[in-house]
């Protein structure tokens, strides 16, 4: 122990000198100097690209740069960024730019392409059921999204059974009663503590049995980092696998739009354990842009299929890139 | 993915080994770095600008002849400026001269009111206090159900209320408030800890209804519970709740995961209000007071290391360190003698629990601080008694410890002969693992050690 602390760094790079001390430096409050500065609350793209426009008739090396900033602002990522940058750079060293409007319209065909790319048309069963399970951190709107999508198939004709796998958090099953009355949808369940497995079994049973169109699973949320909660969606799935060949055939990472740099961790790792097939975003009706997923796009190739834009049944649409970029872009 | 800051300073400065100052032209790739590394941790662009430029300014003016590198420089200056922002303000809480006093929970939706609402009410038990729990929350599916579970599991008091409307709205809001208030009251609550239901900050409807409950209820801490894994719109929805109700604190929730948590960096600047307390985990007693180095060191993926940096530059010897190191590496291995030299130097720095405690808490040396509990303080100064207890040539040839003067060593030391022995082998342990490193071929091993943490620190803990 005492030996595995001591040399928990390598000796090659020795401890710090002490011939002077640290230079004394003035303890300025940066916080009060930054308390009288205007607060700059939301700075449009459009606004940034525009001021940067202003600056150079031609839009150059430099103006180009100044977007980067602009993009990282809208939780774009810098990884993402990089590239799309690098790509404006090209097209615009190509084609010379000339005004901001045109910026803004190839920095929007640039982005719809990165989230169009990776989209394609949902993979459904040739047999019922179809198996859907909800996966995602704690609080983005899980629950919220399997009684929407219960609303949605429902109209569509299809029939739906919901499954109550989360068994953790306290009244979790009673909210998604809830939502299931509301479309008129059966729910399986199991009690407050159970095995979230034994709950999805029962949910597969009947579902086959009843000829089912859809079953889709509620899980209780949990962070990517929690190795054994991860472990417990890949327990689900075997289940899911066992009863239905084949499935679950979705499973959609549910991210809130609110999101900053940590959603792309989150989609590795769900990706990793419960090998999402693709991204609900939700609260979109806030003024968060959800860029993160452009950066979920670009490395994992994970399409957003819908948009969850407020609390209400119907606030669940089929994602829309154009529209999604419009509001982002501005 | 993310590189800690410390190390893509190191890059930025890596052609200026050596070079005691800091100059206009070389400072411009390391802020650069750190802009993108407090982007990359959710700081908010505009409080990043003014950071940019306050940490240029700093680290311009300081340029006295310094043992610290550049790097070092630069990480103690970013370091200190977060520190700064986050300020020191502790978990202290305003009360009313009436009680109960008030505690109004706001935010968005699933940022974690309910469950800190719990724990919150725990912590109060812990401290003394009778807090009476109320969730005006008669929106969300199974929301005052859900309070209403985690109340009965830390045995805290809960106003229930009905609530028979089919469509529920502010009214019984106010009412369920109100009647709350006057419970807690009868039963000797000190305090009243109100859930609300998540809000967006531009749904007017649900806004005025916060500012009702506030101008009913007369709070004496309206706490905004924001989620650590919150990215650039942390500013928005600050600025937009205490514009319209004057937040006395916030709570950042989900710290248990790995989020960076820059929106507490976002928060402070906008709000000025203290963030009180850190959410680590679902159950309720995953709670703590709020301390800045916590987040501070996730930004910086490196722990106090300023600290640890200052007092190493206090007390430790370079020249021995590296004398020490050069040794260790070579053919020849370290002695006992050298090694206690090292001993006596680390303690000179302070008890091992206070060291481990700056260590980073992600990255390589995630898990260490769990290890903290373990550390036994007195086992450092039984290795040293130990050491002290043989003679200089066993010290300097730990060949010729053989059983007898094993012996004698326990007893001096007033150890045992199993401790002796564990110590020597040990010693012989770390001496080849130097060794082997020092050579050509441990240069590949370590490499790949060095990568598979890396790779390990990239998959969470
Ligand atoms: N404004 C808005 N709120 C939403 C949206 N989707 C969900 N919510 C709200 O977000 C909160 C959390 O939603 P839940 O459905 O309980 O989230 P969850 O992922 O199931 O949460 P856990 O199971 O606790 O991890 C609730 O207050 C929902 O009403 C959305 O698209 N817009
Ligand atoms: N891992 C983790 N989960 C949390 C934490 N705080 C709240 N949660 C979870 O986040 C989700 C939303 O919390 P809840 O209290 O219902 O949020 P509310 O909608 O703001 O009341 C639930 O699944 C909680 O269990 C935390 O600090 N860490
Ligand atoms: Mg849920
Ligand atoms: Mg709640």
């Amino acid at each position: 122990m005492v030996f595995s602390s001591l040399f928990g760094k390598r000796p090659s790079e020795p401890e710090k000198p002490s011939e002077s001390p640290a230079p004394e430096q003035p303890k300025l409050s940066l916080f009060d100097r930054m308390k009288q500065a205007v607060t700059r609350t939301r700075e449009s793209l459009s606004d940034s690209i525009s001021s940067v426009v202003a600056l150079t008739r031609e839009v150059d090396q430099a103006s180009l740069d100044q977007l980067e900033p602009r993009l990282l602002a809208a939780d774009i990522g810098s990884a993402t960024t990089a590239i799309i940058m690098e790509n404006l750079r090209q097209r615009a060293l190509r084609t010379g730019i000339e005004s901001g409007e045109q910026l803004k319209q190839i920095l929007k065909a640039e982005l719809k392409q990165i989230l169009d790319g990776v989209a394609h048309p949902m993979q459904h069963p040739a047999t019922p059921p179809e198996v859907i399970l909800m996966v995602g951190v704690n609080g983005t709107g899980k629950t919220t999204t399997t009684g929407k999508l219960a609303n949605l198939y429902r109209a569509q004709g299809r029939s739906v059974l919901l499954c109550a796998a989360d068994t953790f958090r306290a009244a979790a099953i009673e909210q998604l009663e809830v939502w299931a009355q509301r479309s008129d949808v059966p729910v399986i369940k199991t009690k407050q503590g159970g095995d979230p497995s034994a709950a999805l079994y029962d949910a597969l049973s009947a579902a086959k049995a009843r000829s089912t169109d859809v079953m889709i699973a509620d899980t209780a949320g949990r962070l990517h980092t929690k190795t054994d909660l991860m472990k417990e969606l890949d327990k689900m799935r075997r289940t899911c696998e066992k009863l239905v060949p084949g499935s679950p055939h979705q499973t959609f990472l549910v991210m809130d739009a609110t999101t900053g740099q940590n959603g792309l961790q989150q989609a590795r790792l769900f990706t990793e354990a419960a090998h999402v097939t693709g991204i609900v975003l939700t609260k979109l009706d806030g003024t968060a842009k959800g860029g993160i997923v452009l950066a979920i796009a670009t490395e994992l190739k994970l399409p957003v299929l819908y948009a969850g834009i407020g609390e209400k049944i119907d606030d669940l649409i089929p994602f829309d890139s154009a529209a999604f970029i419009d509001s982002l872009v501005g | 993915m993310f590189e800690n800051l410390s190390d893509k300073l190191q890059r930025s400065f890596k052609n200026l080994r050596g070079q005691g100052t800091i100059t206009e032209e070389n400072i411009s790739d390391a802020l650069r770095e750190i802009r993108i590394a407090l982007l990359e941790s959710d700081v908010n662009l505009a409080v990043v600008d003014q950071l940019i430029e306050h940490i240029r300014t700093r680290a311009l003016g300081s340029q006295v002849a310094t043992a610290l590198s550049p790097t070092e420089q630069i990480v103690k200056i970013v370091n200190d400026e977060l520190v700064n922002i986050l300020g020191k303000d502790t978990a202290r809480f305003q009360k009313s001269s009436q009680p109960p006093s008030v505690i109004l929970m706001a935010g968005l939706q699933g940022s974690g009111k309910t469950t800190t609402s719990g724990k919150l009410a725990q912590w109060l038990k812990k401290a003394g206090h009778r807090p009476m729990l109320v969730s005006v929350d008669v929106y969300r599916p199974a929301a005052r159900e859900q309070l209403a579970i985690v109340a009965r599991s830390i045995n805290a008091n809960l106003y229930e209320g009905k609530l028979d409307s089919a469509t529920p709205g502010t009214d019984d809001v106010l009412r369920l408030a109100k009647e709350a208030k006057r419970e807690a009251a009868n039963y000797g609550c000190d305090m009243l800890i109100v859930d609300t239901a998540g809000r967006n900050h531009i749904d007017s409807e649900l806004m005025d209804e916060m500012s009702a409950l506030k101008k009913l209820l007369n709070p004496s801490e309206i706490l905004f519970v924001a989620d650590a894994m919150t990215g650039q719109d942390a500013v928005n929805s600050a600025k937009a709740f205490n514009d319209r109700l004057t937040i006395t604190g916030a709570v950042l929730t989900k710290m248990d995961g790995d989020a960076r948590g820059g929106a507490a960096l976002s928060i402070r600047h906008v709000t000025g209000a203290p963030i009180k307390f850190l959410g680590t985990g679902e159950k309720p007693d995953a709670f703590e007071p709020f301390h800045p180095d916590r987040i501070v060191s996730r930004i910086m993926g490196m722990g106090d290391i300023a600290t640890l940096l200052e007092r190493a530059e206090e007390k430790l010897d370079k020249g021995k360190a590296e004398a020490f190191a050069k040794k260790a590496l070579s053919g020849d291995g370290f002695t006992l003698e050298d090694f206690r030299d090292q001993l006596r130097q680390i303690k000179k720095m302070g008890s091992m629990k206070s060291i481990l405690k700056m260590l980073p808490s992600v990255g390589p040396f995630a898990g260490m601080s769990q290890a903290i509990d373990n550390v036994d303080e007195g086992q450092f100064t039984r290795v040293e008694s130990i050491i002290n207890s043989m003679t200089k040539r066993e010290r300097l040839d730990h060949e010729i410890i053989n059983g007898s003067r094993r012996k004698r060593i326990a007893t001096g030391s007033g150890t045992s002969v199993q401790e002796v022995n564990n110590l020597l082998r040990q010693y012989a342990q770390m001496r080849k693992v130097f060794k082997t490193m020092g050579s050509g071929g441990g240069m590949k091993m370590q490499q790949r050690m060095m990568s598979q943490l890396q790779g390990r620190q990239r998959f969470g803990r």
